[in-house]
């Protein structure tokens, strides 16, 4: 275990993308590139230098990724210290595991801004540049809760706070043993400690896995298709799409899961996701996709809300408007080929709106335009680049944590020293805190007198 | 108002725990130091438990004692049982205990006190500070005379607008049967202080005589006795037991049939008490699903027959306290001598001063102990002492000794109290010390000596005896470093009797240690110079090696932050027209105005995020004054 300030962190955004990027900056970068890091031709490091090679575990021997390594010497680096950059396969399992050793190695995660800080502090960037980075910064780790709260209706916030929650209640327990030794609270009782650790250990894998599966992840701006049954999504999907990728019938109900494809708009790339009609059904089948249709609302960048024209304003129609009540909605009335009978109730008013036929493509250039103007202001584009850096380090995050946790929980098999436990576990809240907010000595105190009648 | 003839160079309001250390360090560093008290016959009295140390509370007497404070040697003195806690955990949480005997405790302290050159122990209530526009005088006594000093100390423990409460019944005192002091939180106030409410309670006393010991289970203390102090002492006293008992579902049931009459639970209590110090009726309310509760009954001298029942602390009328108590087995016909009671008191907080413990709103003035709103002997005596050494060196035109949270106990509690204020009574925890491995009950004499001497707290003879032992641990920690196994045939019979048989040649005897099952005793069966070795150098190498990850781990932490533990914060800064920050950090900054980057990093609602922007201004606002200067 090598101890140094040496800081990681993945420096590309998240995805399954072609290249990732891992970066590390500090007095142990090169040292850890030793032990990581097997080059194809033996001989040391030049600085500036590419050289391919595989990344392997120290522990176990087992090869990870065969990978492009450059060793930055100081001062001529970003931050004026060793820097190493690990050019891995993108793939999330291979970055994943790449971060973990580097970890393992004694490296700590990067504070958000960190690199850039560094590269100031170091005199290699002028205060101007720093102060646009660290504004950048500032509005990011504000952002960072709010996009958790904000991604998969909250689910994933809510994640963080329960790991937090797991970690509070293993670590007081620690505490209470340690420092109330004459309060009548018995033997410490491991299985007190070591299920809150195993609880958190299975939340991070939940959603560790989220993250690699690129469902979260998946870049773009997502654009959800809602309507009635038969309102025409699919259609309007297809068009989009100019190609037959939705099965559409006059059946009411065919689409029963979301169908996601990628569009391109001039550069930008929209997700579009076509859910299944909603309405009242008995259909156990079609009822779930209907839930997963709403539950995907809230997550959506924007709501594309199909209405047939030629059918009144129904009770589905209600029910869909009712969900959409914080949501960015682009009201789209289909069906401009049929005679009109459609109604908008006054809730419309304020509401974008566009008259398209996805039967003979009326009005689908200027819907285009329409979902095009909405996100490529230079404002919307910024908050989605914070937007992958924040997730970024939700998963750096977790990992980290990770990490840690597996030490402790290895460590309580083998019989443990209270006090050692308490510093991995304050370790891993401490990453944990980056995104939920940091756990204070009062919220531990307060768990502690809260869960055990201390008191002399 | 008739001044006094002489001007002190400290004085020292109180002689509680946190007064005397304050006067002694004074007087000790070779200022004219006055000590003002209610009573001089109060001194040092403990007021509540007859105990010194605990958990963490351990931790702070030992680096009170390292700095060449007084409470540890006290203890020693007149200790009557002693015991170390925790000691199937690690050696960064044990922690020594101490039952006192209280009288002797008192007496022996002023003793020391008495004989102190350069200081003066006078009797007399001091009702205001003497304020010359603006600044700090000296005091006013409510007998009329007026004394002045470079520097004021101010440590009133529970008595600024004491009021005690039994029952529903209430009246001003500063502790049972002594006056409150009336006057100086009114004026502190005026004076822009911000002046809180808090509470604390303490257990009726006991009549020995009419408790059954024969019912209750007797627990000793070590033998023999360890000591506190790092210096040569001798704990002489006899050791006595304590006992234990326990209430029951019937006790609990008495005081439920009482809450009507509680000054707490209707509402005319409004200062706020301690979590880990609740009264009986607050354990029976918070924790109904307990059916007992223990107690540990501890003797209160050697020649008194009273006895303090911990953990039974109760403001319920008195006739409930018998009902109670008497419920209580072993304490079926107990008489009660001194009641139980709580007591509000005024405080002022915390956040209103340096790290120094200089007020920020009156150069020269000090506050010390539960006036900062802490509780316990310990923590009182610690600021006391701190507030002492910084009170004389600023008299000496000196700069302040501020302790950081890598340094001590002492530094984590002040620098919380003074970085986060408090809403109840603090006590410290070994929880609050983020580098709880390095701060270690063995070690304060290795982490603090060297400072208690450069202040001339520790003597010459307590330093050479330290000095020896540190170069003692040195070298043999560097000898256990260097010396490798030869795998000669005494080796090869110890590895293979106690199964490390995957040892090989040349391991250095340091990553043998490191093996969760060896200890260096261990060492001695084929290692003949670990044999000669004194113990308290083999428990420092032991540690040392032990620790050896997690110290270099928490090192390099501390190497870190000192950037930001060192990077002062201009006093009048403008958080608002600084670039970058978020709101919500802006008006936490604004509200507790930190003096370094490391506090303000710990300030609850202030961002990593937003300490990176800080610190990329004040760099650059260095930078702009350097550029200035040229």
């Amino acid at each position: 275990m090598y101890i140094c300030d040496t800081i990681v962190a993945v420096s590309t955004p998240p995805g399954n993308g072609g290249i990732a990027i891992v970066r590390i900056s500090g007095a142990c970068a090169a040292e850890i590139a030793d032990i990581l890091f097997k080059p194809l031709k033996n001989g040391g490091f030049k600085s500036h230098r590419f050289y391919f090679g595989f990344i392997s575990d120290p522990k176990t021997s087992e090869l990870i990724d065969e990978i492009m390594l450059v060793l930055m010497r100081a001062p001529h680096s970003y931050t004026r210290e060793d820097v190493v950059e690990l050019h891995c396969h993108g793939g999330m399992l291979i970055v994943d595991r790449v971060l973990g050793l580097v970890l393992s190695c004694g490296a700590r995660l990067a504070d958000p801004g960190e690199f850039t800080r560094r590269a100031f502090l170091n005199g290699r960037i002028d205060l101007i540049q720093a102060e646009a980075v660290m504004d950048i910064i500032c509005s990011q780790t504000t952002g960072a809760l709010k996009l958790a709260q904000s991604q998969h209706g909250g689910a994933l916030s809510h994640r963080f706070e329960e790991i937090q929650e797991y970690l509070l209640r293993a670590l007081a327990t620690v505490e209470a043993y340690i420092d109330f030794p004459e309060d009548d609270l018995g033997e410490a009782d491991l299985n007190l400690i070591k299920t809150p650790i195993d609880s958190a250990l299975i939340s991070i894998n939940v959603l560790l896995r989220g993250f690699d599966s690129g469902r979260i992840l998946r870049e773009g701006v997502s654009a959800l298709i809602v309507g009635k049954p038969n309102a025409g999504k699919s259609s309007l999907l297809n068009r989009l799409l100019n190609e037959n990728r939705a099965i559409v019938t006059h059946l009411p109900g065919t689409t029963r899961d979301i169908i996601e494809e990628v569009l391109n708009l001039d550069g930008l790339p929209v997700r579009l996701l076509d859910t299944a009609g909603i309405r009242d059904t008995d259909d156990i089948a079609e009822k779930e996709g209907i839930s997963r249709a709403l539950g995907y609302i809230s997550q959506a960048d924007v709501v594309l809300f199909v209405m047939d024209v030629s059918r009144s304003f129904e009770k589905e129609d209600m029910m869909i408007l009712d969900a959409l009540i914080d949501s960015n909605v682009i009201a789209v009335l289909n069906k401009s080929d049929l005679p009109p009978l459609l109604n908008l109730p006054d809730s419309f008013a304020c509401m974008n709106r566009i008259t398209i036929s996805a039967t003979n493509g009326d009005g689908i250039t200027e819907l285009k335009e329409l979902l095009h103007n909405e996100f490529s202001s230079d404002a919307e584009l910024d908050s989605r680049q914070c937007a992958f850096i924040s997730r970024t380090r939700h998963r750096d995050a977790l990992i980290s944590a990770h990490l840690t946790l597996t030490r402790c929980s290895d460590a309580l098999a083998a019989g443990p020293a209270l006090e050692l436990l308490a510093v991995d576990l304050r370790g891993a809240l401490s990453v944990i805190g980056t995104v939920t907010g940091s756990t204070t000595t009062d919220d531990v105190l307060d768990m502690i007198f809260s869960s055990f009648c201390i008191g002399k | 108002m008739i001044t006094y003839e002489n001007v002190y160079d400290v004085i020292v309001v109180g002689a509680g725990h946190a007064g005397c250390e304050a006067a002694l360090a004074a007087a000790r560093m070779g200022c004219h130091t006055l000590m003002l008290t209610i009573n001089l016959d109060a001194i040092a009295l403990m007021s509540c438990n007859p105990a010194i140390g605990g958990l963490a509370k351990g931790h702070l007497v030992k680096e009170i004692d390292a700095l060449g404070g007084e409470m540890a040697k006290n203890i020693d003195a007149t200790g009557i049982q002693f015991r170390v806690l925790n000691t199937r955990k690690g050696p960064a949480v044990r922690a020594s205990r101490a039952q006192a005997d209280k009288q002797l405790y008192r007496l022996r302290m002023k003793r020391v006190m008495e004989h102190q050159s350069r200081l003066d122990l006078k009797q007399g209530e001091v009702t205001a500070l003497y304020v010359d526009s603006g600044d700090l005088r000296g005091v006013d006594t409510r007998s009329g005379i007026r004394f002045l000093a470079k520097t004021v100390i101010v440590t009133t423990g529970t008595f600024m607008r004491g009021l005690i409460h039994i029952g529903l019944r209430n009246y001003p005192g500063g502790r049972a049967a002594d006056l409150p002091s009336v006057g100086l939180s009114d004026q502190l106030a005026s004076l822009g202080f911000t002046v809180g409410r808090l509470k604390t309670g303490t257990p009726a006393r006991l009549d020995g005589r009419t408790i059954n010991y024969a019912k209750l289970d007797k627990q000793f203390g070590d033998n023999p006795p360890l000591p506190f102090s790092f210096s040569a002492t001798e704990i002489t006293l006899p050791q006595v037991p304590c006992h234990i008992a326990y209430t029951n579902k019937r006790s609990h049931e008495i005081i439920r049939a009482g809450l009507d009459r509680s000054p707490l639970y209707v509402g005319l209590i409004e200062g706020i008490g301690p979590r880990y110090c609740p009264s009986i009726e607050d354990k029976v309310v918070r924790f109904p699903e307990k059916d007992r509760h223990q107690t540990f009954l501890e003797p209160e001298g050697l020649d008194t027959v009273e006895i303090y029942p911990s953990g039974l602390s109760t403001s319920l009328p008195i006739d409930i306290q018998y009902f109670f108590y008497r419920s209580i087995a072993g304490l079926e016909n107990v008489e009660i001598m001194r009641p139980a009671y709580a007591i509000e008191y005024d405080y002022v907080d915390p956040i209103q001063l340096h790290s120094s413990l200089e007020t920020k709103l009156i150069p020269n003035l000090y506050h010390a102990g539960q006036i900062n709103g802490t509780s316990g002997y310990e923590e009182a005596a610690a600021q006391g002492l701190m507030a002492g050494i910084n009170a004389a060196l600023r008299s000496k035109g000196r700069n302040p000794l501020v302790l950081t949270r890598s340094d001590a106990y002492i530094g984590v509690m002040i620098d919380d109290l003074v970085t986060l204020g408090t809403k109840e009574p603090y006590r410290m925890f070994t929880s609050r010390a983020e580098y709880r491995l390095l701060l270690r009950e063995d070690n304060a004499d290795l982490r603090l000596r060297e400072k208690g001497y450069a202040l001339g707290l520790v003597s010459e003879e307590e330093y050479v005896r330290f000095f020896e032992k540190r170069e003692k641990i040195a070298h043999e920690y560097s000898r256990v470093a260097s010396m490798r196994l030869t795998l000669n045939s005494q080796e090869q019979a110890f590895l293979e009797a106690n199964g490390m048989t995957d040892i090989h040649k040349g391991t250095t005897y340091e990553q043998l240690l490191r093996r969760p099952e060896m200890s260096y005793d261990h060492l001695s069966e084929f290692d003949d110079v670990s044999r000669e070795t004194p113990r308290e150098i083999k428990t420092q190498v032991e540690i040392q090696v032990k620790y050896h990850g997690y110290i270099e781990r928490q090192l390099e932490q501390i190497k870190r932050s000192q950037n930001f533990e060192s990077s002062r914060i201009p006093t009048g800064l403008d958080y608002f027209s600084i670039q970058g920050l978020t709101t919500e950090s802006r008006e936490k900054l604004s509200a507790h105005r930190p003096d370094t980057l490391g506090q303000a990093s710990r300030i609850p609602g202030v961002t990593a995020a937003a300490i990176s922007v800080l610190s990329v201004y004040l760099k650059a606002n260095a930078q702009k004054i350097t550029s200035r200067a040229d």
